[in-house]
């Protein structure tokens, strides 16, 4: 591996003529870049700027306190994934929406809530069909990647007629927040490496769209050292020949028309809907919601009796303004994770001011995790 | 109906005799030592070690072992890490109603057995039950006493510049094993949890004339977190190399898979030496006979210390620094 991350370098060094931004999308790639730090091997002048890649990380904090307020009921078992548990819902902003409540899921499992770690959706039925007294909550995130096996969950839900089992809904699309962040006045980037595992199910349909109405190049890029690099010395060719292309450098996992069953079950059970994003803001077309068939398993439409003040949440703009974290300027990918006055002090994985923070994927853990700048 | 622990079983009355007679009994090497409070230990003259931790893992029984070989084996290698050789163990006990008795007689089977491995006697215990929902099956808390073999002290405080890093074998399969049980993976084969005694390897290193500055064995949290307190109480930076860290193959793909690294993960029968540089190339090839390997060496810090750099197979290098908290699977 070494040797051909070597002479990926080198190709790389030999082509670039001048400085590039680009942006790696997902949160994975990050994190190997810093793992491996790739960074270290690139010719100067290229620069590589994170992306919002992290479906913990853009989870909006309402979505999270409504996590919170359900696990908090005797009722309810509220299952999610493991990163997803140690992410705060708004009330770790500086001053706090309420200083006794659980800020994360983890702190509402040991104030005694019932909060259950899956490492596939499906096993949400086998809870429920276990505990048919109580009510079973997925709280389901994610891109594209896993909102198939969702979709999945709720078509075997459904088939079994089972009563007691919901989502808390959180799945966002990749392709329009690659849009949105084009669009933004200040924007600097000028390619992408895009997120492998979201190819594999999507195909690349959108990102060709996308080539084509922003004139960026685009690569779809894996997650190994040797694809990462593969990647970028491809993305460099391209702007080196001004070429705004899509390109696939996944080819071993990547079709063209992705994954036609997952596609299917996406198109069966959701439906695409304006979403925000925790530090973009609301995007158009950046998540899904669920279709007329399925919206009997909305956790929020069904369980909205248990839920105390449902309009008592903090905000992002507020919590925003009241704390030093700048997550929403780094998911923007316009500020990298040492440059903010809270990273490494008063934010650290212990104590998370933002969700970069939490998530493996996150771009403030992962220079946490590999480097740690400031202190 | 299978039989259960009740909590009449640690009141203190004739179940409770029951209980020890036929169950624990198998747990001493002089039954006649249950009858008496204290146990009276003819120790040989020496310096001694003493050590006692807690064990509350689950599921109680995992892929390579069970929470009653951990509890003596744990204990006997805290003591093997101050170069002593484990003795005598106490054993207490806090059962949780309900506890299916056959459990239990696996778990003390398995304690017996691994006392036997390790060469050292349960001299003295106690047993607790608690309502059902207060305690998780079993817990158990050992405490051993240990004779010191090693001629020099081993402590952290030994380590100095130049020494070498070694590890006595692969890292991560007892945290595979757990994660996998855990989680409902079913790997195939098993990852077995690497729990054994880890003085013979040890004894191995002083029987050779190997000299120790120090030892630590990894548990939880891993090499990273064991490198790091070393890093720390030495005043000392450590700098190892990714490429040279053994790594069983399954352990690395159920890694990559769920998101952990290697170095995190816990282990129930492997240490880390800090050996002498002159010493090293002896006690690699020692080690080298259970799977262990040269990872590193230890450097002058240039201010207080602590930090553990890590070469990357690309020749790249990072901070390597302790897991925060729980080890939770990333979602993509």
């Amino acid at each position: 591996m070494a040797g051909r991350v070597g002479e990926l370098a080198a190709a790389l060094a030999a082509t670039v003529s001048r400085p590039w931004t680009v942006m790696e999308v997902c949160g994975g790639q990050t994190h190997a870049i810093l793992r491996w730090g790739l960074d270290q091997l690139l010719p100067p002048g290229l620069r590589l700027i994170h992306g919002p890649g992290c479906p913990v990380c853009v989870t909006p904090a309402e979505r999270l306190d409504a996590a919170l307020a359900l696990a908090a009921q005797p009722g309810v078992i509220l299952c999610s994934y493991g990163d997803m548990l140690r992410v705060p819902g708004s009330a770790t902003a500086a001053g706090g929406a309420d200083p006794v409540a659980a800020t994360d899921l983890l702190g509402a499992r040991a104030a005694g809530g019932d909060v259950r770690l899956l490492t596939s959706p499906l096993e949400a039925i086998a809870l429920a069909q276990a505990a048919p007294d109580r009510q079973v909550v997925f709280l389901a995130v994610g891109f594209e990647t896993t909102a198939p096996a969702t979709a999945l969950l709720l078509c075997q839900a459904r088939a079994l007629g089972l009563a007691n089992l919901s989502v808390l809904l959180a799945h966002v699309r990749v392709a329009p927040a690659m849009e949105a962040l084009l669009l933004e006045p200040a924007n600097q980037v000028q390619g992408f490496l895009a997120a492998g595992h979201v190819g594999a199910v999507m195909g690349t349909t959108e990102l060709h769209q996308l080539v084509q109405r922003h004139r960026v190049p685009v690569v779809v890029t894996g997650f190994e050292p040797v694809e990462v690099m593969a990647g970028l010395l491809r993305l460099v060719q391209l702007l080196e020949a001004g070429t705004p292309a899509l390109a696939n450098a996944y080819g071993r996992v990547v079709r063209d028309r992705g994954n036609a069953a997952a596609q299917a079950l996406l198109e069966e059970v959701f439906e695409v809907t304006d979403q925000p994003w925790r530090g973009l803001g609301p995007i158009a077309g950046g998540g899904f919601a669920l279709a007329p068939a399925y919206r009997h398993f909305d956790a929020l439409a069904r369980l909205a009796p248990l839920m105390p003040n449902p309009g008592s949440a903090v905000s992002d703009a507020t919590s925003a303004a009241s704390s030093p974290c700048i997550s929403g300027r780094i998911l923007q990918g316009r500020a990298i994770p040492s440059e903010c006055p809270a990273f490494g002090g008063s934010c650290t994985p212990e104590h998370p001011l933002g969700a970069p923070m939490v998530s493996s994927e996150g771009a403030c853990a992962a220079y946490y995790r590999y480097r740690r700048q400031a202190a | 109906m299978a039989e259960r622990i009740q909590l009449a079983h640690g009141g203190g009355g004739t179940l409770m005799q029951q209980l020890i007679d036929q169950e624990l009994r198998a747990l001493y090497a002089d039954p006649t030592q249950v009858l008496h409070d204290a146990a009276l230990l003819p120790l040989p003259p020496g310096p001694l070690a003493f050590s006692t931790d807690g064990y509350v893992v689950q599921p109680l029984e995992f892929p390579g072992g069970d929470i009653g070989r951990l509890a003596v084996v744990g204990t006997a290698n805290d003591l093997a890490m101050a170069g002593a050789r484990a003795l005598h163990l106490s054993v207490a006990m806090i059962l949780e109603e309900g506890l299916p008795l056959e459990l239990l007689r696996r778990v003390v089977a398995s304690m017996a057995a691994a006392a036997r491995e390790c060469g050292l006697t349960i001299v003295t215990g106690d047993t607790k039950v608690v309502e059902r929902g207060k305690a998780d099956g079993v817990f158990l808390t050992t405490s051993g006493v240990g004779l010191v073999e090693a001629p020099e002290p081993i402590d952290p405080r030994a380590i100095r510049p130049g020494d070498q890093l070694l590890v006595s074998g692969d890292l991560g399969r007892h945290g595979v094993a757990i994660l996998a049980a855990r989680y409902g993976l079913n790997l195939v084969p098993p990852v077995l949890s690497d729990c054994a005694p880890l003085w013979p390897q040890v004894q191995g290193l002083l029987a050779a004339g190997v000299r120790i500055h120090c030892l630590r064995d990894l548990t939880r949290g891993g090499l990273a977190s064991a490198l790091q307190e070393l890093a720390v109480a030495a005043g000392v930076e450590l700098a190892i190399e990714e490429a040279c860290l053994p790594v069983a193959e399954p352990v690395a793909r159920t890694c990559d898979l769920l998101g952990f690294e290697p170095l995190h993960l816990a282990n129930e029968g492997r240490f880390v030496a800090v050996v002498p540089p002159e010493a090293a190339d002896l006690a690699c090839a020692l080690l080298a006979t259970g799977g262990g390997a040269w990872i590193g060496t230890v450097r002058p810090a240039p201010g207080a210390g602590g930090q553990v750099w890590l070469t990357t197979a690309l020749g790249t290098d990072r901070l390597l620094i302790p897991l925060s908290g729980e080890l939770l699977p990333r979602i993509c």
